[in-house]
C-alpha cells in the first residue's frame, strides 16, 4: 500500500498482526472506539488493574541534522496502564495524551489478543478498523497534499 | 529593624474573580470550546506546545484559553503542569525521513524526488483581509490528486553523496544525550543540548537573532535546503516488552538550512549546515532555530564570534521565555523595602553632590 510508516498498518489486507502492530494501533484508537468495542464485547471478562492508568511524561528525541546524534526535542504526556483478565493473562497499553479510560480498554484488548480463542475477534473486529480509519486519513493528507504539488513547466522564449 | 508586613488577600481574591470575568467577555456570546482553539487557532496551539515544551494540544488550547490568548503566560502554564508529572523515559529519536509528508519544500532543488508540496501554507497568499471569513461562510473541501506514493529523500541526503555538504550532526562518542531539564546548563554547550534550548526558545527571540545573522552580524549565506512538515511516529522501549512500543504521532516542523562555508583551518570549502525541528507547524520558528544552530556552530567550525547570534551563553541563557518574563515581570512585584534603601542612598548621595558643589563654588570665589 505503498506506506512509509508501515508499522501501526497490517501490510496484507487481511488481519494478521503481530502483538507489536496490534498495540500501536490500539494506541491510535480513539477513546470513543475504545468504549464502542468494549461495549459490543461479549462476555467480558473479570479485570484487575495492576497499574495505573497513570499519566506521565516521555522525552521525545530528535536526530541532529535528521539522522545524527539524538537530542532531547520536548516532552509529551502520556498514559499507560497494564491489567490482568480473570484466567491470569496481562495486557499492557500505553499512548499518548492522558485519556485514562481509552488506555484501561487497549491494556485490555492487548490482554485478549494474546488469548489464542480470542485475537481473531479482536483483530477482526478491533484492529482493522481502527487500521482502516487511520490508513484512510493516510490516504486523505496525502492526495490533499498531492494535490499542492507544483507542476514545472517552461515558458517557451522568444529568440528575437 | 525588619518589619514584616501583609495585606492585599482580600484585593488578589477580587482581582483573580475579576479577571474571571473579564476572560469570559460578554456572556451573550458562546463560550469557546477547546476543540474549537485545537481546530481553528491550531498555529496557536502548535506555539504552546513548542515553547511550552510539551505535545498535547489540548493543554495547550486549555492554557491559550486560561491565558486569554497571550502566548507566554500561556507558556508557563504548560511548563508549570509538566512539573506536577512524572517521567516515563526518553523515547527513540523520531525519523523525520519516514514523516507523512504534510508540506515539502526547497529552494535549492526545484525538481527534487518527490515534488515541491505546498501544502496548507500562507505564503502567495496576499495578506489581504478576509471579509469573508468574518461571516461563516462556507468553506471548499480540499482538491485531491490520487498517485502512485513517490518516495520523499531529504535535500541533505540528495547533496550528501558527492562530499559537497557536511554529514548530519554527531557527538563525540560515548556522550549522553544532554537534557537540560534535569541538569543546570554549564557553558559551553554541546550541540545536542543547544538544540534543545533552541526547540523550546521564544519564536520572537530567535527570529530576531536569525535576522540579525542575514543583515550582516555573523553572516552565514543560506538557503533553505527543505522544510518538510508532518507526522512522525514516537516509538518507547519499556521494561516489560521486548520491542520499541508505538505510543502515537505526532506533527513536527524540520528545516535543513544550507550554508556556504569557504572552509577553516579545521575544515575544507563545503556547504555546511544548520538544524531546525519544532514541536506543530511552526515553519518561521524552524528556519529561526536552523540559522541560529548555524551561527552557534562557529566555535566548532572555526570561525570568528564577532556577533551576539554566534555568542553561545547569550543566545541559550536568553532565549527562554519562562525564564525571560520571570526575571523582567519580577519587577512589578513589591521591592518597598528594596526601593526604601535605594531612596536613602540617592538622598544621601545627593547631599553630598550638593554639599560640593557649594564647597567648589565658594572656593572658585
Amino acid at each position: 500500500m505503498g506506506n512509509e510508516n508501515s508499522s501501526a498498518t497490517p501490510t496484507s489486507g487481511e488481519t494478521d498482526f503481530g502483538r507489536k502492530a496490534a498495540m500501536a494501533l490500539l494506541a491510535q484508537a480513539t477513546v470513543q472506539e475504545m468504549k464502542d468495542f468494549w461495549a459490543h464485547w461479549a462476555n467480558k471478562p473479570q479485570v484487575e488493574t495492576l497499574r495505573g492508568p497513570e499519566t506521565g511524561l516521555v522525552m521525545m528525541r530528535g536526530r541532529i541534522g535528521g539522522g545524527g546524534a539524538p537530542f532531547n526535542l520536548g516532552e509529551a504526556t502520556v498514559t499507560r496502564a497494564t491489567v490482568r483478565l480473570g484466567n491470569g493473562a496481562v495486557g499492557h497499553a500505553y499512548a499518548l495524551g492522558r485519556s485514562s479510560e481509552k488506555v484501561r480498554l487497549a491494556a485490555i484488548f492487548d490482554a485478549l489478543w494474546q488469548e489464542p480463542a480470542y485475537r481473531q475477534t479482536v483483530e477482526d473486529t478491533i484492529l482493522a478498523p481502527i487500521a482502516q480509519r487511520l490508513n484512510d486519513n493516510l490516504e486523505d493528507r496525502r492526495a490533499e497534499t498531492a494535490a499542492t504539488k507544483v507542476d514545472f513547466f517552461t515558458m517557451v522564449r522568444g529568440d528575437n | 529593624m525588619y518589619v514584616a508586613v501583609k495585606g492585599g488577600e482580600a484585593a488578589i481574591r477580587n482581582a483573580h474573580r475579576l479577571l474571571g470575568d473579564r476572560r469570559r467577555g460578554d456572556r451573550s456570546l458562546p463560550a469557546i470550546g477547546l476543540h474549537q482553539i485545537v481546530e481553528q487557532l491550531a498555529l496557536a496551539v502548535d506555539r504552546v506546545m513548542a515553547e511550552g515544551s510539551l505535545y498535547d494540544t489540548e493543554l495547550a488550547a486549555l492554557a491559550v484559553k486560561q491565558a486569554r490568548g497571550d502566548m507566554i503566560e500561556a507558556i508557563f502554564l504548560v511548563r508549570a503542569y509538566r512539573t506536577t508529572l512524572p517521567r516515563f523515559g526518553y523515547t527513540k529519536p523520531l525519523e523525520t525521513s519516514r514523516m507523512a509528508i504534510e508540506r515539502r519544500i526547497s529552494a535549492t532543488f526545484k525538481d527534487l524526488p518527490g515534488g515541491q508540496l505546498l501544502g496548507p501554507t500562507f505564503d502567495y497568499t496576499h495578506r489581504l483581509l478576509d471579509p469573508e471569513l468574518a461571516e461563516d461562510g462556507i468553506v471548499e473541501t480540499p482538491e485531491r490528486r490520487v498517485e502512485a506514493h513517490e518516495h520523499t529523500p531529504r535535500v541533505t541526503d540528495i547533496l550528501g553523496h558527492d562530499g559537497m555538504i557536511e554529514a548530519d550532526g554527531d557527538m563525540p562518542e560515548g556522550v549522553e544525550t544532554g537534557d537540560l531539564t534535569r541538569e543546570p546548563l554549564s557553558f559551553p554547550l554541546e550541540r545536542d543540548l543547544r538544540l534543545q534550548a533552541l526547540a523550546r526558545g521564544d519564536e520572537g527571540f530567535l527570529l530576531g537573532l536569525a535576522y540579525s545573522t542575514q543583515r550582516g552580524y555573523g553572516r552565514s549565506h543560506p538557503f533553505a535546503g527543505e522544510i518538510r512538515i508532518g507526522e512522525v511516529e514516537i516509538e518507547l522501549e519499556v521494561a516489560e516488552l521486548d520491542f520499541p512500543l508505538t505510543l502515537g504521532r505526532i506533527r513536527v516542523t524540520e528545516c535543513q538550512m544550507i550554508n556556504q562555508f569557504k572552509g577553516s583551518s579545521k575544515q575544507p570549502p563545503q556547504f555546511t549546515r544548520g538544524y531546525g525541528l519544532v514541536f506543530g507547524q511552526s515553519e518561521r520558528k524552524s528556519m529561526s532555530m536552523a540559522l541560529c544552530d548555524r551561527a552557534l556552530r562557529a566555535r566548532e567550525l572555526g570561525e570568528d564570534i564577532t556577533a551576539a547570534a554566534q555568542d553561545e551563553e547569550f543566545v541559550i541563557s536568553h532565549s527562554d521565555n519562562v525564564q525571560s518574563t520571570g526575571f523582567v515581570e519580577h519587577l512589578k512585584l513589591p521591592h518597598y523595602v528594596d526601593f526604601q534603601a535605594e531612596l536613602d542612598l540617592v538622598r544621601r548621595m545627593r547631599g553630598e553632590h550638593e554639599r560640593r558643589e557649594s564647597e567648589n563654588r565658594e572656593a572658585a570665589e
